[in-house]
């Protein structure tokens, strides 16, 4: 078994127009640059993005979000993102807004095969409208849906030709619930190891749930903002 | 008073609140500066939604590393101690209600507890985050805010103007005015800074605060 594919543009070669795809990433944090770049070379259009944020204006999501290749946002908090702002405000991009949890459970319920599950937040907002609600142990709880996706673009620091992932730092963020919700998942590292190079104990998304992986190269990381103190 | 003098009175009568062995989510802006009054003595661990526990200072300048950020997207370090877990589980660990305490910025604070904090009024609407899911589960929240707006408009009020972030859920008010505690016959006042009056501060707020009859003076005023 070989899960390596050469390079990323091989591996969202067959993405298709009009795809709902995931996409890993906190910020521009544990973002999954290669494949984001790949996608956007594609030129797929009409593409429901799930993804926690929007990218900035000439980074990650948001070059998508210039090129007129993403019909459909669904996001937890969209603010660093001019491109963004004008494209909701005109109508051409159409967006949803979730609380956060509601948005990792959702995601996570779809890995688990869970469709529905109920939660307090939310309850008496705009995210409550529409939705139904149930009382349990005299607290009000909104019921939320799974969301799948077909694809899943993940960023984790090293990987095993079967899959295996590890993360690092708060650049695991999205990456590991988004690996296990989507038909075809897609990930890229930063280091490939011959398999049994990554200690058992310490895999955070088990093979299973991987079906491309891709060596990135090339990494930028950008930090938006950078707070430092003195020594 | 300077804003950023009632801002760091504000934080450092929060930190008063924190207690050894809690774990506490502090939100973007003002609640970020709690961490810098934590009372000596006292071990206090840091929850970042992002997922973290045990978020550290600041680094020291070279050695800041994109893979290590704060859910304001701002650079941090890590402690002895610190552990990282994915959004899921992060957010398991808040609507679980593991959360000891959550700081939080408000917009308007109505007297049965309603929070007003996600949408800044005529902007675009920007997402709530993770804020609807932690003022829902955090087992108390503290608002720290400024008690009036820029333009001298009450922000402690009957009921909210804004779209709400939570019913229901405030139990605490830090200004730079006083200590204020939500319960169910209404808005408490319980500390007072010492440089404003009962009356003042009632003027400055359009809900009607129960003076409490052990009201005392705001430490750190």
């Amino acid at each position: 078994m070989d899960k390596t594919v050469a390079s990323a543009a091989a591996a969202v070669a067959d993405i298709p127009n009009g795809a709902t795809v995931m996409i890993g990433g906190f910020g521009l944090c544990g973002n999954p640059e290669n494949l984001i770049t790949a996608l956007f070379e594609l030129g797929r259009r009409n593409l429901t993005i799930i993804s926690n944020n929007a990218g900035t204006d000439h980074e990650g999501i948001g070059v998508m979000l210039a090129a007129g290749q993403i019909k459909k946002m669904i996001s937890t908090y969209v603010g660093e993102n001019a491109i963004f702002e004008e494209k909701a405000r005109s109508g051409e991009l159409e967006t949803e807004l979730l609380p956060q949890g509601t948005f990792a459970e959702r995601i996570r319920a779809a890995g688990a095969g869970i469709p529905a599950f109920f939660t307090p937040a939310g309850v008496g907002t705009v995210v409550a409208e529409g939705k139904e609600t149930r009382e349990f142990d005299g607290r009000v709880y909104l019921m939320e849906r799974w969301l799948k996706a077909d694809f899943a673009l993940v960023k984790a620091f090293r990987g095993d030709r079967w899959g295996n992932l590890t993360y690092r730092k708060t650049a695991r963020n999205f990456n590991p619930v988004m690996a296990t919700a989507a038909h075809v998942t897609i990930a890229e590292v930063e280091e490939l190891l011959p398999p049994g190079g990554l200690d058992a104990d310490s895999i955070v998304t088990p093979a299973i749930y991987v079906h491309r992986i891709v060596l990135g190269a090339g990494y930028r990381k950008p930090i938006e903002r950078r707070t430092v103190r003195k020594g | 008073m300077t804003e950023q003098e009632k801002r760091i009175r504000i934080a450092r009568r929060i930190a008063l609140e924190l207690r050894d062995g809690h774990f506490v989510n502090l939100g973007i802006g003002l609640p970020t500066l709690v961490a810098n009054y934590v009372p000596e003595g006292i071990e206090v661990v840091l929850q970042s939604e992002n997922g973290m526990l045990g978020v550290g200072p600041y680094p020291l300048e070279g050695e800041e590393d994109a893979d290590l950020i704060n859910a304001g997207k701002e650079t941090v370090s890590e402690l002895p101690g610190t552990s990282y877990f994915d959004s899921a589980s992060s957010f398991a660990m808040i609507r679980g209600g593991h959360i000891e305490m959550a700081v939080m910025g408000g917009m308007e604070v109505a007297e049965n507890g309603d929070l007003a904090n996600w949408i800044v009024p005529g902007k675009i609407i920007k997402g709530m985050g993770g804020a609807m899911d932690l003022v829902a589960t955090a087992r108390q929240l503290y608002i720290a805010m400024e008690h009036t707006t820029r333009a001298g408009k009450p922000k402690i009020l009957h009921r909210c103007n804004l779209p709400l972030t939570g019913v229901g859920v405030v139990d605490t008010i830090v200004t730079e005015m006083g200590f204020f505690r939500v319960t169910p016959q209404g808005i408490v006042i319980e500390e007072i800074a010492r440089d404003f009056t009962p009356e003042q501060v009632q003027a400055a707020t359009e809900a009607m605060l129960i003076v409490s009859p052990q009201l005392r003076p705001m430490p750190g005023t």
